[in-house]
């Protein structure tokens, strides 16, 4: 929360997209994770948001300054609202179907952003008017922003994990039809975890739209965000709360790397793909649940009791050896 | 009137194509219960593999299909073997992101060897055609689509007709059982997953003789893949077909009539409504389970 251990353009840039993969790996983990539907097509809320963002401030004269960020809340909601038809078809597939119509989702949007041509300027893309901060601490507000965004996510998951909702959320992953046949209302919590997902994707679009001062659709709505939340998603672990949030604290920064160090010459697609690959054969249950198991086993005190109460803690007691 | 039924013809031949790709793909859906999100790429590979050969060796395209095939049914059997075999202890869904981390690994290797530059394979009788009763009929893509008629007959004799196909479609059907009767599953599915990749690796040349690609190409190739893999339903190989050729023609109608720009969206229109009422897809049955 310290821009001030970071003082440097670079530093703070990267503390900014940081962030905003933290939250879109905990926004994704809400569907994906807790509820196991792999959404790999997310970043079309996302595009949505960032041109909905754009639109705002060019077509819609809201201008720049501090204004464009009372535009974030509207742009979510709206996404979440409109999503809801959306979801509720696609919610009926399953696993592998699923996975691919919001793929299917993803390059539809992507189409609609290249062919509307007056809303998006199509392949030439959108310009968003620069905000009128001061240079040195330019992205500063937009870090903020970011943070602000990333605490709302953490709170949303951390008010879903010790719900009802929560437990419903991993009952459909465990077993969508026992689940049903016992009364959960798997197709409300599938919905509310799709919308609010959705909602929070756009809400960061937008800021990062804002930021980013250009949008063209292949730019704004690119098949590797998702992939690169899902990923940090895994690698920081699905069950916990912080899981997203660490693994973002890792891979965003490689991230950067990769495009600085290979990005002219294209290796920057392998070295990503095989960070990939590494951490799916590595760590499948991710990094915060496996300390956490680790932690629990040494710290004194911690008896069979303890450890319960942690898989509570974490949902994973639903799958550890389950009701048969 | 005219222009429909010409961009009909056209569709179902390209269709053709498509249909090798997406049964590939479903023979690997099959085995593994995993989407091949590699599929397209693997594809693409070979597209880039043809035109290099085409061009520095003068080697024609259907010619290739033959190098090819066993070089692709090795590196799905690699596949397999190497990547796949452990996964399923863990859990399904991660054989779904390994494919895809896998095949934007192989972009990456595609774009750095061969730049971004788009390619097509341009063989002396690329622009040939002939004239039946009023319609053009454009001779690449109508030995495109014998070839890959060709293949998918070859696979369905294999499948229908031997003892690795009855192996092939007991595993599909129940592995348990399958191993239970003596089947090596293990060995059956790698050969499947080979056999699902060489189809890809015979289209690739195809491929690479109609449409101009690079290695984006892939995603818009695999969002078809997908779509007809859903549409057709994941498990039915008459289904994938009828969903390739549906593809195909409604792709290339839609590109003649209105626009190119809306034919690729056209298709998942298509595919939407079909969902809507059928959300197994055309052919197929309901899947259990979340990832």
């Amino acid at each position: 929360m310290l821009p001030l251990i970071a003082s440097q353009h670079w530093q703070v840039n990267l503390l900014v997209f940081t962030v905003m993969y933290a939250g879109l790996a905990a926004a994704w983990n809400l569907l994906g994770g807790y509820a196991g539907y792999p959404a790999l097509g997310h970043t079309a809320f996302f595009g949505v948001g960032a041109y909905a963002m754009a639109i705002g401030t060019i077509h819609l004269g809201v201008g720049a300054g501090y204004r464009p960020f009372l535009l974030i809340a509207p742009i979510a909601v709206g996404t979440a609202v409109v999503v809801l038809p959306i979801a509720r078809l696609l919610l009926r597939t399953r696993a592998a179907a699923f996975a691919v119509l919001t793929i299917t989702l993803l390059f539809m949007v992507q189409t609609l952003a290249y062919n509307i041509r007056s809303l998006t300027g199509g392949s030439s893309g959108l310009i968003v008017p620069i905000a009128p901060f001061p240079v040195a601490t330019f992205e500063r507000p937009f870090y903020y922003a970011m943070a602000a965004l990333l605490a709302l996510t953490l709170a949303v998951c951390w008010v879903v994990r010790t719900s009802k909702l929560g437990l419903a959320l991993n009952a459909v992953r465990d077993d969508e039809d026992r689940a049903r046949g016992l009364g959960v209302q798997t197709e409300l919590v599938k919905l509310v975890a799709f919308a609010v997902s959705a909602g929070l994707f756009a809400a960061f679009g937008a800021v990062w739209a804002y930021y980013v001062g250009f949008l063209y659709p292949g730019f704004a709505i690119d098949p590797l965000l998702a992939l690169g939340a899902v990923l940090m998603a895994f690698l920081g672990g699905r069950r916990a709360l912080w899981g997203p949030v660490v693994g973002a604290a890792l891979i965003g920064p490689a991230q950067q790397y990769f495009a600085y160090r290979f990005g002219a010459s294209q290796l920057y697609l392998l070295a990503y793909a095989a960070l990939f690959l590494l951490v799916i054969y590595l760590l499948p249950e991710g990094i915060v649940p496996t300390l956490a198991r680790r932690l629990g086993r040494l710290r004194p005190g911690s008896g069979p009791g303890k450890a319960v109460r942690d898989q509570v803690a974490t949902g994973s007691i639903f799958s550890a050896g389950d009701l048969g | 009137m005219h222009l429909f039924v010409q961009a009909v013809i056209v569709g179902i031949l390209f269709g053709g194509v498509y249909a090798l790709i997406a049964s590939g793909q479903a023979m690997i859906f099959g085995v593994t219960r995993t989407i091949n999100f590699a599929q397209a790429i693997l594809a693409i590979l070979c597209s880039f593999l043809s035109f290099t050969l085409f061009t520095d060796f003068g080697i024609d395209p259907f010619l290739s299909i033959l190098i090819l095939i066993p070089a692709m049914f090795a590196l799905g059997y690699a596949i397999y073997v190497l990547l796949l075999r452990q996964l399923s202890r863990w859990s399904a869904e991660l054989g779904l992101l390994v494919l895809y981390g896998l095949g934007i690994g192989i972009q990456g290797v595609l774009d750095f060897v061969y730049g971004t530059s788009t390619r097509l394979i341009t063989p002396s009788y690329a622009n040939n055609s002939w004239t039946v009763a009023g319609f053009q009929i454009p001779e690449v893509r109508f030995f495109a689509f014998v070839l890959a008629v060709a293949v998918l007959a070859a696979l369905q004799v294999i499948r229908q007709r031997t003892r690795l196909g009855r192996a092939l479609r007991a595993t599909t059907q129940n592995p348990v059982a399958a191993r239970l009767l003596g089947v090596d599953v293990e060995q059956v599915s790698a050969i499947g997953m080979g056999l699902g990749v060489a189809a890809a690796g015979a289209a690739g040349p195809l491929f690479g003789m109609i449409l101009s690609f690079n290695g984006n190409t892939q995603y818009d190739l695999l969002s078809k893949l997908l779509s007809i893999a859903v549409l057709g339903g994941m498990l039915s190989m008459p289904g994938t077909i009828v969903a390739a050729v549906i593809l195909g023609v409604v792709e290339s109608v839609v590109a003649a009539m209105i626009s190119p720009d809306w034919s690729s969206f056209s298709f998942l229109v298509v595919l939407f409504a079909v969902l809507i009422v059928r959300p197994q897809g055309l052919f197929g049955r309901q899947l259990r389970g979340a990832l």
